[in-house]
């Protein structure tokens, strides 16, 4: 498929970035690149020093929300993109409403409690919604680890499922951008083939 | 009992489990899941309820932090 046609079968679709972190700027930047044209963004957060050495951000936007600086960084790739943003912390009551008009949405948030309620909700509210996790990310080397994997009819995980984020194993670029990049490929397959 | 969990066919020696006994006897050690028997979702709190019996589908996908 060519990149005109691969364009054009996408530019209508939405995609939902259930948090704004590594996983979630690094995936919804390439998504931008390849043609995502809507995007919903949902953080609580600000940005802060400590995360330059993994999430898409610059020392300019610290201490700004993370949607705000996302969307500041995706309109520098295209102004005519249509980001919604929502600066609040998501939940099971709040979630159905922001992500309702999405075609498939990204998990990405950084605590396993958050990422256990997403996958609850989005199985009991919709059931035919691709949903794509990242499951262990953490730490240096071990590429061989990391996987794709479905787990559900509609729920895919990617990561190698096993490194925990500690201080010993902490999230840093090469390995959260790997996993937040085959979230995004996944992505482009799953609505290319008409998600 | 012969169910299958996560894909592959698992003997169990026991006739029936509720899905917090099933997790406790696979000693999965990972705090946070997500359980569905037979398609339905298993929220946290049911997990005492819901049994397993012969012949049922069990997805577990354990969930950690990071990201």
């Amino acid at each position: 498929m060519n990149w005109v046609t691969i364009k054009e079968k996408i530019s209508n679709k939405v995609v939902g970035i259930a948090g704004c972190g590594g996983l979630g700027s690094n995936a919804a930047m390439s998504l931008a690149r390849v043609g995502i044209r809507n995007f919903v963004l949902a953080d609580f957060d600000v940005v802060e020093e400590s995360n330059l050495n993994r999430q898409y951000y610059f020392r300019s936007q610290i201490g700004k929300k993370k949607v705000d600086a996302l969307a500041e960084n995706i309109k520098l790739l295209d102004e005519t993109i249509s980001i919604v943003r929502h600066d609040l912390r998501l939940d099971p009551v709040n979630m159905p409403e922001i992500f309702g008009s999405c075609h498939l949405i990204i998990e990405a948030f950084d605590r396993a409690e958050a990422k256990q309620m997403l996958v609850e909700t989005v199985l009991a509210h919709w059931p035919d919604k691709p949903l794509i996790l990242g499951v262990g990310m953490a730490g240096t080397g071990n590429f061989n680890l990391i996987r794709q994997e479905q787990w559900d009819k509609n729920i895919y995980v990617c990561g190698d499922s096993v490194t925990e984020i500690s201080d010993e194993n902490p999230p840093l670029a090469p390995r959260v951008c790997i996993v937040a990049n085959m979230q995004a490929n996944l992505t482009l397959e799953l609505l290319l083939q008409g998600k | 009992m012969r169910i299958t969990i996560n894909n592959t066919s698992e003997q169990i020696e026991r006739d029936q489990l509720t899905v917090n006994e099933l997790i406790r006897y696979k000693n999965y050690t990972f705090k946070l899941l997500v359980t569905k028997v037979n398609g339905q979702l298993v929220k946290t709190h049911e997990r005492d309820d819901v049994l397993v019996r012969e012949g049922d589908d069990v997805q577990i996908l354990h969930l950690i932090s990071g990201g």
